[in-house]
């Protein structure tokens, strides 16, 4: 059989998300795939130049579906540095709880969407179960189950409500427990190993050289966290490490995925017994001027938001640098030589969201 | 074992019947016209009864395999992986309650009328007459391999005395009808799902037949019924003579290879729908994807029975009737498939292939000594 070109996407069950993997596969083996982005492109940037500072905030949400929360932070943390205002400690410690319990959601949205890829539909059932009770938190403390709009420039929209630390070591107890038992089902499975070690290995040098950020770049032993790489809120205050992965294949990257979640609950619990009293919000100049530019650890990576006023309502500019826009460059590089079956694995490894890569 | 109530019996008394209408209206009309008299007095005879009574026979295990059992075991894996998934599986249409608690045993069915209405659809480069002709080969060879299947001692279609050659030969014409699918469907996806069913099928069907030689070799026949008889003597265990005693390994080999057979779900590489879309099956549409659908779970089936009449008894068990045995030991089996097939995540072809050949040819080959050794020594 010779050489041929299969279109992966735009409708394929492999892509999450709207977009185009052109391989060239010989017989099994990808000799060369080319990503095509931008089916998703709805023009955020341009659309922030129209709104004041605070109507941003709620675009932001809308910018990645599964992990909106810190998208929001992202952009009100820029917009805070441009301005040079000082968030309550309170705030800070609020932003980081749900800021990890979003994080706990991301990745098992990831797992549910990784498992089925590798052929484990049950797993998919397994983690959105899990994913409801991390949902029902933030919804109990922004009010919304997807966009949250809950950060704000200058603190966080409300406080938390009354019982919320009991009830979420209570939910973070069951979660933990549940941890073990998807130990179990994945890390003990021979199939599962067989499927994910040594597969689409990514190394440390090329992870650096193309921009692959956060999971991805941890599982390429390389211990880059922005959470304690460039400090940002009160997460070196925290009693947390960063996970970071061997090998580079997809089950590093799984095993970091798999590890943050735990981090992340050891950093709520941390973060919900050191939180002070105090104010939530302080007040944001109007007509700010200046440029913001901070970088956050997303769930799949660094998210950067860049921003740029010179005393209008609205931001001069904003750009927003998306993780996996970096991660699609070393796509083709991780995929060349592999087989349409591990091609699956590893683009599920990679975590993608569509709706902040083509922004 | 031997009660009167089997299918035999039962057939023929129906059968009876039904000539005896025929035979008493000829009988009327022969008053005046002779050879009818005569020609009743023949439909009555022993032979063409027995004649009759076989062949009721045959539609009733076709209409057991294909409808009644067919819609049981697609609830059991439905509702049984919904439990796996934490769900609750098919719970509305059915006769009973309309509730979460309910059955949902006609979802199949409603899933079928759905199926039937649906448009179906040539793609326009296909080659028509294979495309059109390899679901049809997959659903009649499925439900073909039910003719040497026999149910209990009097329940089946036919005695055949090479029966499980023809079992074996008859569930290995499937893969190719997936390969002249995934080539005539004229898809790139289909097309790789079609050789991946090829390189599965090389790579499985030999374990599989190797795995039964044991079996063969014990028994001492080809004879799906003889083979159940064989192991209803004593063995030196004291019990009735199981081979899955002696060819555990055996088990083991038919059980994975019958996996890759059914392309189920470690082994389901010909329709990965997550990398291939529906692999060999994605230009079917309508009744054709239901017929082939289908067929998986006839398949299924019939590798839940042979594993019951190779290696547990067949239908050999206290008080209950044989088939019902059958039946309850084949169902176990299938749901043992069911459960195994919910829990692995999809192998990768390669290292199918590398089983195979690495792990389950040597195995069955290391029972098949296992059985001789045990022959001689007249154990079991």
């Amino acid at each position: 059989m010779s050489d041929m070109w299969i279109n992966m996407g735009p409708q394929h069950p492999m892509n999450h998300g709207l977009w185009n993997l052109k391989v060239r596969v010989d017989g099994e083996i990808v000799v060369e795939s080319i990503p095509v982005l931008g089916y998703l492109h709805r023009g955020v940037e341009k659309l922030c130049e129209k709104r004041d500072y605070n109507q941003i905030i709620p675009l932001m949400d809308r910018l990645c579906y599964v992990s909106s929360l810190t998208w929001s932070h992202a952009y009100c943390i820029s917009v805070e540095e441009m301005m040079g205002l000082e968030v309550p400690d309170r705030a800070k410690y609020l932003r980081v709880i749900a800021l990890e319990l979003q994080r706990v959601a991301s990745h098992l949205m990831w797992l549910a969407a990784f498992a089925p890829d590798l052929g484990m539909f049950s797993a998919y059932l397994y983690s959105m179960r899990e994913r409801e009770h991390f949902l029902d938190m933030l919804q109990w403390l922004t009010g919304a189950r997807m966009n949250q709009n809950y950060p704000r420039i200058g603190g966080v929209r409300n406080d938390m409500p009354a019982g919320f630390p009991d009830r979420c070591f209570k939910e973070l107890d069951y979660f933990e427990k549940k941890l073990e038992q998807y130990k179990q089902l994945f890390d003990d499975n021979k199939l599962f190993r067989m499927r994910t070690m040594g597969v689409g290995v990514l190394s440390k040098e090329d992870a650096l050289d193309l921009g692959v950020t956060g999971p991805a770049l941890r599982g390429s032993n390389c211990p880059i966290d922005m959470r304690t790489h460039d400090p940002y809120e009160v997460y070196d205050e925290l009693d947390w490490e960063v996970q970071v992965g061997k090998e580079g294949d997809v089950f590093s990257r799984y095993a970091v995925r798999m590890g943050e979640m735990r981090e992340s609950c050891r950093i709520i619990r941390d973060a919900l017994k050191k939180i002070p009293d105090g104010p939530v919000r302080v007040k944001a100049p109007l007509r700010p001027t200046g440029q913001g530019f901070r970088r956050t650890e997303d769930s799949r990576g660094e998210a950067l938001i860049y921003v740029i006023g010179q005393g209008g309502e609205s931001p001069y500019r904003l750009k927003i640098r998306s993780p996996i826009f970096a991660i699609m460059r070393a796509v083709p590089v991780m995929l060349k030589g592999t087989s349409v079956a591990d091609l699956l694995a590893i683009m599920g490894s990679v975590d993608i969201c569509i709706g902040d890569t083509d922004k | 074992m031997s009660s009167w109530i089997n299918l035999y019996n039962i057939s023929y008394a129906i059968g009876e019947f039904l000539m005896g209408i025929v035979a008493a209206i000829l009988n009327f009309f022969g008053q005046w016209i002779g050879p009818l008299s005569d020609f009743a007095d023949w439909l009555m005879s022993v032979n063409v009864l027995n004649l009759v009574a076989i062949f009721i026979g045959g539609a009733a295990v076709m209409v057991f395999v294909s409808i009644i059992n067919l819609f049981i075991i697609m609830w059991i894996e439905r509702k049984m992986y919904g439990r796996i998934h934490d769900r609750r599986g098919i719970m509305l249409p059915g006769p009973w309650k309309k509730t979460h608690k309910g059955t949902g045993f006609l979802q199949n069915l409603a899933d079928g009328m759905k199926l039937i209405q649906k448009e179906l659809i040539t793609p326009k480069n296909a080659d028509k007459w294979m495309y059109d002709i390899a679901p049809a080969i997959i659903a009649t060879t499925s439900i073909l391999a039910f003719v040497a299947i026999p149910f209990s001692e009097t329940f089946y279609v036919a005695n055949i005395n090479a029966g499980l050659i023809f079992i074996l030969a008859i569930l290995a014409i499937a893969p190719l009808a997936v390969v002249l699918a995934g080539w005539s469907s004229n898809n790139k996806f289909t097309l790789i799902g079609g050789l991946r069913g090829a390189a599965l099928m090389l790579s499985y069907e030999i374990p599989l037949i190797l795995s039964v030689i044991g079996v063969i070799l014990l028994s001492g026949s080809l004879n799906p019924i003889e083979i159940v008889h064989a192991q209803q003597q004593t063995s030196v265990l004291g019990v009735e003579n199981w081979y899955i005693i002696p060819l555990f390994p055996a088990v083991i080999v038919f059980m994975v290879a019958l996996f890759a057979e059914l392309e189920r779900l470690p082994f389901d590489l010909p329709e990965a729908e997550a990398e291939l879309v529906e692999g060999w099956l994605t230009e079917y549409s309508g009744m054709r994807f239901g017929l082939v659908f289908v067929s998986k779970w006839v398949r299924t089936y019939a590798g839940a029975a042979l594993i019951t009449i190779l290696f547990l008894g067949g239908w050999s068990g206290p008080v209950l009737p044989g088939e019902l045995w059958f039946i309850i030991k084949s169902y176990i089996v299938f749901v043992i498939i069911v459960w195994a097939t919910w829990s692995f995540p999809r192998s990768r072809i390669d290292q199918i292939v590398r089983i195979g050949w690495n792990w389950l040819i040597p195995i069955a080959i290391i029972s098949i000594v296992i059985a001789a050794a045990f022959k001689w020594v007249g154990w079991f």
